[in-house]
């Protein structure tokens, strides 16, 4: 059945390539999301692939000189231009391939930043990026706060969340708006194949980083990276807070494919409550029922604007005519 | 064989920078540079160059590109002034940093406020201090020259450093002069394709752009530091070869009537053929005038500055920036910091001149001369033909 | 080729700070971070290798027998493994 990965394929592990692209001695926190994203994705990537990587956790942790965890090319310029250095990188490979001054075979550009590098601070990079066209995936891992420096708040900070530039306090909430859709903004960029996807659901975040390398052009994967540390959750929960992300609907996981949308696990009918999801965070903490009733209606808002699209959605190519 | 043609200056530049077949070019448009990029894209769509041409969403975009484009082992090539250097000003010293040969021109306009889009080198100076291998062009021959020569030095293996070219906008991109451009048979044989030290590709894994902790960071910036000061080896080698190639001499520091001179001038860019105008004006009153042209300024030709002023009574350095609150105008500062030890060093008087595109006359330069020669200022500095 | 000594001198920095020796960062151990290891119930284990496949710090191996275990130079103690484990198969120790 077309779309439709199972959550879990109990003996799949072993199937999966062995070789670590993102090796052990990393400093990342202990049970980080985004470095296990990370190592997923360099697993589904292969040999082949450059990586191009803004200034973040992922950064700082990875390669302190003289010691990199990479065993892929890399490279780190800074901040914002994660993805404006993978049009460089895209766009020299491609010339350098056509003078004959490489080897002539494929090598992906893969630009990866965090929420704070990408819809933020590195958003015009990459909104300049992919409506250029360029051949090359920008896959955003998003733990919701700009983390590396101390969680502060990013366009990714939920309604709710308390991060330190936007504390929950006596006259506050925390973070008063939803978190920016950068998958709708990404699909309005005409850009053929944009993804949502999380690490605790290995093996669809894994094919849609395998389908989004087929892309000749421009891809886009917003992963959600679950951060105990800012998220003051425990770190041996790391992935089962995925999964409540994902089974609550606040981060549905779908695909879409020139413009028509499908998701790709299955959701259950009903879906599990709020509480479950928001209950083991301690940056939501401090949230009252009617403040959680919010927090559900924005969440759901979202989700329900995902099933409208997959229901009416066609494909860029049946709407030419 | 080289052909004299007759072209706008940054028209020619592209054409010069084509010669040098860039594989990647990313540039976005700031008056007054603009037609270098914009002659570039139409002789890539041409057919005539074969380059990937990124039509970047920005100037820090179009560093950025530059940089990973470096990165991969590609040759690059961007262009811009004013403000758009300033907005892609936090990559400016990270490129050198990483040991990245980029070539850039700069249309050195004023930077804002008040917004203007003339000529002066408040642009340039902001990014004096990071790294770059800088040079000043004064008229469009050099600038051709300099955008050529500038692939070599910056990808020689010894330097490894990215390149600025200054051109005053306007001043220089917009006017026509006739110039000595050379064929591509000539610039393939001066400028061999780039051998990158290392580039991002699979077969030779290596990561860029690392991070350097307090326990290295000191050792990386005296690493870099001294290559750019050892770059000065290799300009000057290749510089020679571009003499014994096209005849055109170029020098750190070059002169004119400077050799019985009692009053020197410093200038950079184009302000100094008008200063040799001024020159010969006073030679006619039989007041010794001469002028210095810093050619070179990163790495600063201290030697060769040194050498130039030697027995000189008075020198007058001329800045077209401010260096707003600080001891002197910017190059001045550094003048009197490579002078200050020397016996017998020069009376030394600084003008700042043209700012925001003002015109720089004869007249002007005259009267700064003039001036000069006659008793020590008041001020460290002085905006020369302010109303008020 | 010798190996240079740490910290480097100023001459024996890469250029631009580039590093040409992929996962060298093995060279740091940070198994000194954890407060807990974990420890597998080969009784337990059904080999299906989800703690391989969900440990952030890549250090879950498969030995020859089809079982797992953590490189205790590596493991940061975070727990995942442990909790993950369909059969609890893995416990997590003082350590």
């Amino acid at each position: 059945m077309k779309g439709i990965i199972e959550n879990f394929d109990l003996f799949a592990p072993k199937l999966v390539e062995k070789e670590e692209y993102y090796s052990s001695g990393h400093r990342a926190c202990q049970g980080c999301g985004e470095a296990l994203a990370i190592r997923l994705m360099a697993k589904a990537l292969g040999k082949d692939t450059v990586v191009t990587n803004a200034t973040g956790c992922m950064e700082v942790t990875a390669t302190p000189y003289p010691t990199t965890a990479w065993k892929l090319p890399w490279i780190h310029v800074a901040f914002p231009n994660s993805a404006s250095v993978g049009a460089g990188v895209e766009s020299a490979l491609k010339a350098l391939r056509r003078k004959g001054k490489i080897a002539d075979r494929d090598v992906k550009v893969v630009s990866i930043g965090g929420d704070g590098g990408s819809f933020d601070i590195g958003f015009q990079a990459i909104s300049g990026a992919m409506e250029r066209g360029h051949n090359m995936i920008y896959i955003v891992y998003d733990n919701e706060a700009y983390m590396n420096t101390g969680i502060q708040r990013s366009g990714g900070t939920p309604y709710g969340a308390s991060t330190t530039t936007r504390p929950a306090g006596k006259a506050s909430v925390g973070n008063t708006t939803w978190k920016k859709n950068m998958a709708e903004i990404m699909v309005a960029h005409r850009v053929p194949y944009v993804a949502t996807a999380c690490h605790s659901y290995p093996f669809d975040f894994m094919n849609k980083v395998k389908k989004a390398r087929k892309v000749n052009g421009p891809a886009f994967i917003h992963c959600l990276a679950v951060c105990p540390t800012g998220w003051r959750t425990t770190s041996e929960t790391c992935i089962k807070m995925g999964r409540l992300a994902v089974e609550t609907g606040v981060f549905p996981l779908y695909e879409v494919e020139n413009g028509k949308y499908s998701m790709t696990i299955e959701m259950p009918k009903k879906l599990r409550p709020m509480e479950d999801y928001l209950k083991p965070q301690g940056r939501f903490r401090h949230l009252t029922p009617d403040q959680v009733n919010i927090f559900r209606g924005m969440a759901m808002t979202e989700y329900n604007k995902v099933l409208e699209r997959i229901k009416h959605s066609k494909t860029w190519s049946e709407m030419t005519s | 064989m080289s052909k004299r043609i007759g072209m706008e200056i940054a028209l020619a530049a592209a054409e010069a920078v084509a010669l040098c077949r860039p594989d990647v070019i990313a540039a976005y448009p700031i008056t007054p540079n603009t037609h270098i990029p914009e002659h570039l894209a139409e002789i890539v769509a041409d057919g005539h160059l074969d380059c990937e041409y990124i039509a970047v969403e920005s100037e820090h975009s179009a560093l950025s590109a530059c940089t990973g484009a470096s990165a991969a082992g590609a040759r690059v090539f961007t262009a811009t002034s004013s403000q758009g250097l300033l907005y892609m000003y936090e990559i400016v010293p990270v490129v050198p940093s990483m040991r990245l040969p980029v070539i850039m021109c700069l249309g050195n306009r004023a930077i804002s406020g008040p917004i203007n889009i003339w000529n002066d080198h408040s642009d340039y100076m902001c990014v004096r201090d990071l790294g770059w291998i800088s040079m000043f062009a004064s008229n469009g021959q050099e600038t051709i020259d300099m955008c050529i020569q500038a692939f070599k030095i910056g990808e020689h293996a010894d330097v490894m450093l990215p390149v600025l070219v200054n051109l005053d906008g306007f001043q220089l991109t917009h006017v026509v002069e006739a110039m000595m451009m050379p064929d591509q048979e000539e610039v393939d044989k001066f400028l061999p394709p780039r051998k990158p030290f290392a580039s991002l590709h699979p077969d030779n894994i290596v990561s860029m752009g690392t991070l350097g902790l307090p326990d290295i960071y000191n050792e990386a910036k005296k690493a870099n530091d001294e290559a750019l000061i050892n770059s000065k080896k290799v300009i000057l080698e290749i510089w020679k070869e571009w003499e014994t190639m096209f005849g055109r001499k170029y020098e750190p520091i070059m002169s004119y009537k400077a050799n019985d001179a009692d009053v020197l001038m410093l200038t950079m860019g184009s302000m100094g053929e008008t200063a040799q105008v001024a020159i010969d004006e006073l030679r006619k009153e039989g007041f010794k005038a001469g002028l210095i042209d810093l050619k070179l300024y990163r790495p600063f030709p201290a030697e060769e500055l040194k050498k130039a002023v030697k027995g000189i009574k008075n020198l007058i350095v001329i800045d077209r920036a401010v260096m707003s609150g600080g001891a002197a105008a910017p190059v001045c500062a550094e003048v009197k910091s490579v002078l200050y030890d020397e016996p017998d060093r020069p009376v030394i008087t600084n003008d700042i001149i043209g700012l925001g595109g003002r015109d720089v006359k004869v007249e002007d330069f005259i009267k700064i001369f003039k001036k000069a020669a006659k008793a020590k200022p008041e001020r460290a500095y002085e905006i020369y033909g302010v109303r008020g | 080729m010798t190996e240079k000594k740490w910290p480097e001198t100023w001459q024996d920095t890469n250029p631009g700070l580039m590093i040409f020796k992929p996962a060298s960062s093995r060279s740091y151990l940070t198994g000194g971070w954890r407060a807990q290891k974990p420890i597998w119930d080969n009784t337990k284990c059904i080999k299906c290798g989800v703690c391989y496949l969900f440990c952030p710090e890549a250090c879950i191996t498969e030995d020859a027998e089809g079982f797992f275990m953590a490189d205790l130079n590596y493991c940061k103690g975070c727990g995942i493994c442990y909790h993950e484990c369909w059969p609890r198969a893995i416990k997590m120790v003082e350590d």
